[in-house]
């Protein structure tokens, strides 16, 4: 593995490594007075953002530091992939600068793929355009793993706006991959067209697709969506394919509620079911830290000296 | 100067190996003819086409002489065995008014690689809002005959309306860019399996399906002639062919990587294999092929569309549209059509010479060698193949397609009036007429 772009990509067997390196992970450094591990001194891990996102690079920061790796923040303030640097000038910049791992966050579906060719170093994927977000998926399933005692044949619904979905691509990839059934379920505005060679099933009617899911996973859906008709309204959306109490109930008891956040609550998710117990959002956010702390570490030592 | 020159034992479709006699730049004699002091250029081997046509090449003069100039997009298709482009208005100013065409013209003339016909906008500035100056340009020294906003659609039914309506006084054509806008905000490929897949934003097939149904009530309605540029689906050529048993008047192109190319070269992300409209599916490919061979498409254009690099060596999503296509599109066409040892040459040249010369209204093109005959012509090897190597190429710009492929057949002369323009596989360095 030099890279991380896709779960696509991986093999199974990469994937479980991933998974089990993340144990490791969270085992090494949780009830430390000093949660840090000697792993990556000396390497620089370059966090090149073209969105905002403070919750992901935080994440990835936070991580490349528990590792003792230096971190840089590259700015990349355009807002447009039209304006400023080339990507390929700042990958120039970069290379030059002995950017041992770069983690990209692009609105452009490719960009981390691109960035491959003109750089040495290790890309990580931390979300390109409505194409992928690897580290997502994998911290979905490490969470997933940890409440349900394993993937291997549990059922996962993946609800809302499929289409614009990177989260949903990488999870569909590697949830399949790992033995899991994966069931989509939205309006067919919002799901992509000629998916039918997916390993998923697909549904419109959330009600009748809650039996036997052992975790459902709530997209974020922006109100937005409305204004270029791929639903009529938020109400609408929230009623038809929102996760409120009464919809809670009909799963199995056992079934767990995931987020990737940041959450629209009453829209694809009501407010009681977000805080539910039932919900593991944070706990997603803590295994985020574990997973990209394994993946930075794999790719960076190529898992010498485990 | 412009010698005698006497093509020796040219494979003639439908006459077998003769010998041609160029004199002043048109055919003189044909037959089996002594050389009597003429140069001798030796064709044992070698097809002679009448010379390719292009209805639609981008040579991006004025405005973007950093992607191609008039001088090295002609150069291209000569090289490609073309002796006429067709240059679209979408140059920097736009070919909207005489001035611009007329320019194109002149640079063209200069050149002298090959004719080049300007194409003029159906509207100012490409904007899709008010008619440009057709009738101006129509009369200009540039005779512009075929109109388009190529790059856009003319979307607003009642300006292709009047488009249509208004070039019937010159027997003028509208050749419409197919995409119906709404149906295309902000798409990068085609919709289908793989855009799932890769996360880009999906072109759907049809918004050019939509586009050219409507055209073909038009040019029915009003009895116009439309052309349309770089059909592209399985559904746009059903809806074309139903169509022409109807008797509408209208004829449509396809672009070579059409007929070569699929969505899956998107899988790389890399913007090389971005264009507009983009590379379809296999069964798209295949209907597309039987189309050309039928007839039903009528003439292979290439949509020469060179870029800068730093506009190809980025983000699929800020790339621009757009690939080479003069160099290869022969080669191309006759692996399309069955393959140099099974493509009928006849066909070849119907569609990518003479239907091509006739749409545009070029007279002295897509002539087959006759006594009088413009000697517009090209020399094929059938036997040969080469490599595409991005560097070699000689237009300015670099983003081909088929780098490293191996295509059938070779350009081993082209001749304009007479003239080489290509010679022994090379480029002719004096063209002055």
């Amino acid at each position: 593995m030099k890279h991380l772009l896709t779960t696509k990509a991986l093999t199974r067997e990469e994937a479980e490594l991933i998974l089990d390196v993340t144990e490791q992970m969270a085992e090494a450094v949780t009830g430390r007075e000093v949660p840090k591990l000697p792993a990556l001194r000396g390497r620089t891990v370059v966090n090149l953002f073209y969105e905002d996102s403070t919750r992901t690079r935080t994440s990835f920061e936070t991580a490349a530091k528990r590792l003792s790796a230096d971190v840089v923040n590259f700015a990349a303030k355009t807002s447009s992939v039209n304006k400023g640097e080339s990507l390929r000038d700042t990958a120039l910049t970069l290379q030059a600068m002995g950017a041992d791992a770069v983690v990209i966050r692009h609105p452009a579906a490719g960009a981390p793929q691109r960035l491959t060719e003109w750089l040495d170093g290790a890309v990580l994927n931390a979300g390109d355009g409505t194409h992928a977000h690897p580290t997502q998926a994998l911290l979905d399933a490490y969470t997933m793993k940890r409440r349900l005692g394993g993937i291997e044949g549990r059922t996962v619904a993946i609800v809302g706006d499929i289409l614009h979905s990177r989260v949903a691509r990488s999870n569909i990839w590697l949830l399949t991959k790992l033995g899991a059934n994966v069931r989509l379920v939205g309006p067919p505005t919002l799901l992509p067209k000629d998916i039918d060679g997916w390993p998923v099933e697909v549904a419109y009617d959330l009600d009748a697709s809650l039996k036997g899911v052992d975790a459902i996973m709530m997209l974020r859906v922006q109100r937005e969506r409305q204004n270029a008709s791929f639903f009529p309204t938020a109400n609408e959306y929230a009623r038809l394919y929102g996760l409120d109490e009464r919809r809670l109930a009909l799963l199995p008891d056992h079934a767990i509620v995931m987020h990737p956040g940041p959450m629209n609550r009453g829209m694809e998710i009501a407010a009681a079911v977000a805080d539910s117990p039932r919900a593991t959002i944070t706990e997603q956010v803590t295994n985020g830290v574990w997973v990209r702390m394994a993946v930075l570490y794999l790719l960076l030592t190529a898992g010498e000296a485990r | 100067m412009n010698p005698v020159k006497l093509i020796k034992s040219a494979n003639l479709i439908g006459r077998g190996r003769q010998d041609v006699l160029v004199r002043d730049g048109r055919v003189a004699e044909i037959g089996s003819l002594r050389d009597a002091g003429a140069e001798v250029v030796d064709a044992d081997g070698l097809v002679l086409l009448p010379g390719l046509v292009d209805l639609h090449t981008h040579l991006r003069e004025p405005g973007r002489e950093d992607a191609e100039t008039v001088l090295t997009g002609t150069r291209a298709a000569a090289k490609g065995g073309y002796t006429a482009v067709c240059a679209m208005a979408n140059s920097y100013p736009v070919a909207d008014t005489a001035g611009v065409v007329e320019q194109v013209a002149a640079l063209g003339r200069a050149a002298g690689y090959a004719d080049v016909q300007p194409i003029g906008a159906v509207s100012i500035g490409l904007e899709g809002r008010q008619l440009a100056e057709i009738g101006a340009m129509a009369q200009s020294a540039a005779a512009v005959r075929m109109f388009s906003d190529d790059g856009h659609c003319v979307h607003d039914p009642v300006l292709m309306r009047r488009a249509l309506e208004y070039v019937k006084t010159f027997g003028g054509i509208i050749a419409q860019h197919a995409e119906e806008p709404r149906l295309t905000e902000g798409a990068q490929m085609n919709e289908g399996a793989v855009s799932a897949e890769l996360g880009l934003p999906g072109w759907p097939s049809v918004a050019e399906e939509a586009i050219i149904a409507r055209d073909v009530l038009l040019a029915e309605y009003t009895g116009a002639r439309v052309h349309f540029c770089h059909v592209s689906t399985a559904r746009s050529v059903a809806i074309i062919r139903e169509a022409k048993a109807r008797g509408v008047q209208i004829t449509a192109e396809v672009c070579p990587h059409h007929l070569l190319l699929t969505d899956e070269a998107a899988r790389s992300y890399d913007p090389v294999y971005k264009v507009n409209p983009p590379l379809r599916q296999e069964s798209d490919v295949a209907v597309l092929r039987a189309a050309l061979a039928e007839g039903v498409i009528d003439a292979v254009a290439t949509d020469h569309a060179p870029h800068a690099p730093q506009d190809k060596e980025c983000e699929w999503a800020a790339a621009r549209p757009g690939m080479l296509g003069l160099e290869t599109a022969l080669s191309i066409s006759v692996a399309a059509l069955g393959g140099p040892d099974d493509v009928d040459w006849d066909l070849l040249a119907e569609r990518t010479s003479r239907t091509p010369a006739r749409i545009a209204g070029l007279e002295a093109h897509g002539r087959d060698p006759e006594p009088g005959v413009e000697a517009n012509f090209t020399l094929v090897d059938p036997s040969a193949t080469w490599t595409v190597v991005p560097e070699g190429l000689a237009s300015l710009s670099r983003n081909t397609p088929y780098a490293g492929m191996e295509l059938p057949v070779t350009v081993e002369a082209t001749f304009l009036r007479g003239r080489a323009t290509v010679l022994n596989g090379k480029i002719a360095e004096e063209t002055t007429e």
